[in-house]
């Protein structure tokens, strides 16, 4: 269930916690549900052992997941984050614009930052917004 | 908590001028995993051999697995570079000499993973390949179940099989008996998945020391027109220009914010580590307060 993207500006066990909480927030994991060992993601993965414990220590202290001594660790009953019951609606057109993205040749990465600029910058489409960038940016050089 | 690798002050000087290390001060704290990185000739196997006990120490102290090394040896676990062994000895040998000279000695363990690498115990040593040199080594030394191991380049000739092969073996080590590891490599891509805990020397001295994921959080790299990285308030620690642009890595151990025209972005761990690396800014002792 775990994957590491060696290399990226995320520190791997904020990886490790962004992909649980992924997981319970689209449903893929549900309460009660059991998570893999320490020792089991450290062998498949061939990560340290700490930063697999940093992971869980975290998303225990997020409420995500509890251990239970000599049994397991799961996913809390009540995790902080409702698997959003929402998301078909707002996952389909989502879908077909990243197919409309593909389809003028946008590669993932691309897709991703578009993404992340209409997150970070809500005005980032308003042509009056852009002329502003461009204004403050030239001022700066 | 205790710490399983202490320096202060400490240096050791080759002949009458070369410094190999100098005023080296480290607080490694048990259980890490400690990526040892620096060009060569920067003083890596020197603070190694310090902390296994095999080389003298001309200022400063040094305390391995909890006291002196000379009276911790049967604490530490030493790979040198290149895993020179007996070339002459039978692997089954050699197993038997860590067995005689090691209080505590996993032969079981030992020969079990020796078998499963496929050595034949009656191979000599000079028949084998370095992977599988660097194999028995290491086996030696896991068998032996030290607190602190020191590798020296462990993995330098194994294929990536055996990479994966040898860094579950070391992990399990960690886990079962909550063992220190410092380990020195080239390889810095690899090194993010294998350790916790980064110390970077330079010209034999300390430039970087202290838990990765601390060290991450208390750096930026920043990417704006020539010129920005003047004033503001950051360290730079290496800087490169292209084509009009200025990408740096900052240090700011208070939340920065970088002025208008900036990008800016958290370090990938290649980037910390090269950064320190390559930099020209003076010397930098630091130990994360973690």
């Amino acid at each position: 269930m775990f994957r590491v993207d060696a290399g990226s500006d995320v520190p791997i066990y904020r990886q490790l916690v962004q992909q649980v909480r992924r997981d319970v927030m689209l449903g893929r994991l549900q309460p009660g549900d059991q998570l893999p060992s320490v020792k089991d993601v450290v062998d498949a993965l061939s990560v340290n052992p700490n930063t697999v414990v940093k992971a869980f220590s975290e998303l225990e202290h997020q409420g995500m997941i509890v251990r239970r001594q000599g049994v397991g660790t799961f996913v809390a009953a009540a995790p902080p984050l409702a698997s959003l019951a929402v998301a078909p609606r707002l996952l389909s057109p989502l879908a077909r614009w990243v197919e409309r993205a593909r389809q003028d040749g946008l590669d993932a990465e691309q897709i991703r930052m578009l993404l992340e600029v209409a997150l970070d910058e809500p005005a980032a489409g308003e042509p009056a917004a852009a002329e502003d960038d461009r204004r403050a940016a030239g001022g700066a050089a | 908590m205790s710490a399983a690798l202490r320096c202060a002050g400490l240096g050791h000087r080759y002949g009458r001028r070369l410094w190999g290390l100098r005023d080296c001060d480290l607080d490694v704290p048990a259980g890490r995993v400690v990526a040892l990185v620096g060009p060569n000739g920067s003083g890596k196997t020197t603070l190694m051999s310090m902390a296994a006990g095999l080389l003298p120490v001309t200022e400063g102290t040094v305390e391995a697995a909890g006291g002196a090394p000379a009276r911790r040896l049967d604490r530490i676990g030493f790979v040198a570079q290149d895993a020179p062994l007996w070339p002459r000895l039978r692997v089954a040998d050699v197993l038997e000499v860590g067995r005689c000279m090691n209080r505590g000695f996993d032969t079981v363990m030992a020969a079990e993973r020796i078998g499963r690498l496929g050595i034949r115990p009656r191979a000599r040593i000079s028949a084998l390949s370095g992977g599988e040199r660097a194999q028995v080594a290491l086996t030696l030394v896991l068998a032996k179940r030290p607190e602190l191991f020191l590798l020296d380049e462990p993995m330098a000739n194994l294929d990536p099989l055996a990479r994966r092969e040898f860094l579950g073996s070391m992990f399990e080590a960690c886990q079962e008996t909550g063992a220190t590891v410092l380990y020195s490599s080239h390889a810095v891509a690899e090194l993010e998945r294998v350790c916790d805990y980064l110390i970077v020397l330079r010209a034999g001295r300390v430039r970087l020391a202290g838990d990765i994921d601390e060290l991450r959080s208390r750096h930026r790299v920043i990417r704006g027109p020539d010129g920005w990285p003047a004033g503001g308030g950051w360290q730079v620690i290496s800087q490169r220009s292209m084509a009009g642009q200025t990408t740096a890595l900052v240090r700011c151990d208070d939340a920065c914010l970088p002025g208008p025209g900036l990008q800016d972005a958290a370090p990938a761990f290649d980037e910390l580590v090269l950064g320190y690396l390559d930099g020209d800014a003076a010397r930098l002792p630091e130990e994360a307060a973690a």
